[in-house]
């Protein structure tokens, strides 16, 4: 039987990190941050981030992420046909990178997210380390979906020559942005203590949400 | 020794004292990372935090990527490029730039700095718990090292439109990831709560906060 914090009734501090009995306070004494079991409102919050994540990922691949604009006309390209560019110039590397940026990571991101959700939503005890594991490499990796906006910013900001060639940016790279910044609220959001609580859930379930 | 608890799974344990530079505490069940061994550390992160502020002042600074179409010269900082979104009506998006690669990383030095420099000396800093709530909060969003590659990205994209030129700050944003990553193994939020428990108050702030008591009173 394992001995968690939140059964002895103790709360952990998000800030300091020091254990504090629940009943003695409702702030941290040391830092005076407010102390609860686990992270309020964690998984209405995190299932809100993550739909409004998956809503916008629909534009953000379908849609315009830059224009080039020449005297031979005008070339659009998408996030796919952005990584297909690079694959037909020979750089593959390059081109495996930039699709494990922009495609791979946050599609696992999505995916990922509604298996936590959904796990820990059925109470199941299964894979538990595997899942916290997980959890773990979708904290370390989301931030690499950045990358497609950088590489159009920069873009943007040097092919700015009107006789010659012109670079706009398209809508689908503010959809791709936002899906970027919410799926990243939605994994900080998220309390991966919740799948561990099928063992010994909080004493106190108001808490816990 | 006072128990602690796993921030990811909330097993409660004893805490192990480490010894060999370099060991690191995992949690039994979940294996979440839980503190670092920590000795002499707060004079490395010292160094090391004024030597990334240097370098990313000097990155902002400077032009990352020069580019030769036909004659025609360009060449661009990070503000420039934020600034061409917000010219093209993409102004969340120039945020989004500005914020992760120029605020953040700036906000998350100086938070070291301000963290870290009196800890070193002994003295408890001015509003230690919410600069380090900020720092927390912050550190998420500072994407130095996925701007690194982006412009790598970029590089490639563009060589085969025209002749490119690595600029000055292209080195100083590799330098400054370098740098970020060592201080993240480096700083340990648990040890700077120790060197907080440790320290003492500010003179002036104690005193303050008599005059303070004693007015109201
Ligand atoms: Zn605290
Ligand atoms: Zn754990």
């Amino acid at each position: 039987m394992t001995v968690t914090a939140a059964s002895r009734g103790l709360a952990v501090c998000e800030v300091c990190g020091r254990l504090t009995p629940l009943a003695e306070a409702a702030h941290c004494p040391r830092c005076g941050a407010p102390l609860h079991l686990r992270k309020p409102g964690s998984l209405g919050r995190c299932w809100a981030l993550l739909l409004s994540a998956c809503v916008l990922y629909l534009p953000a691949n379908l849609l315009v992420v830059m224009q080039t604009q020449s005297p031979f006309g005008t070339e659009e390209s998408t996030l796919l046909s952005g990584v297909v560019f690079l694959w037909n110039s020979g750089s593959w590397s390059l081109a495996v990178v930039v699709f494990a940026a922009s495609v791979v990571v946050p599609m696992l991101k999505l995916f990922s997210l509604t298996y936590l959700l959904l796990s820990v939503g059925r109470r199941s005890v299964r894979h538990r380390r595997a899942r916290s594991r997980l959890f773990r490499l979708l904290e370390l990796i989301g931030r690499w979906s950045m990358l497609d906006v950088y590489v159009v910013t920069l873009l943007v900001a040097l092919v700015q020559v009107q006789s010659l060639a012109v670079i706009v940016p398209g809508p689908g790279i503010v959809a791709f942005g936002a899906v970027v910044v919410l799926s990243m609220l939605a994994t900080m959001a998220f309390d991966p203590r919740l799948i561990w609580d099928v063992e010994s859930p909080p004493p106190f379930p108001g808490k816990s949400e | 020794m006072t128990p602690i608890a796993c921030h990811e799974c909330d097993l409660l344990l004893m805490p192990l004292e480490l010894s060999a530079a370099r060991s690191q505490a995992y949690c039994p069940r979940c294996g979440a990372r839980l503190y670092g061994c920590h000795h002499d550390r707060l004079e490395k992160i010292l160094a090391l935090t004024v030597a990334a502020l240097t370098l990313l002042v000097t990155a902002i600074s400077f032009p990352i990527v020069g580019l030769d179409i036909q004659g025609h010269y360009a060449e661009t900082t990070v503000l420039d490029a934020a600034q061409a979104l917000w010219r093209e009506e993409r102004g969340l998006l120039a945020g989004l730039v500005l914020l992760t690669t120029v605020l953040m990383p700036l906000f998350e030095l100086g938070a070291v700095l301000w963290l870290v420099l009196p800890l070193w000396r002994g003295w408890r800093p001015w509003g230690f718990a919410r600069v380090f709530r900020l720092l927390r909060l912050a550190q998420p969003w500072a994407m130095v090292e996925v701007f690194v590659l982006g412009v790598l990205v970029s590089l490639v994209k563009l060589s085969h439109l025209a002749d490119v030129l690595p600029g000055p700050a292209m080195a100083c944003f590799g330098g400054l990831m370098a740098l970020l990553a060592a201080l993240s193994v480096l700083i340990d939020p648990p040890a700077l709560w120790q060197a907080w428990d440790a320290a003492r108050p500010l003179p002036f702030a104690g005193g303050a906060l008599r005059r303070f008591r004693k007015a109201r009173a």
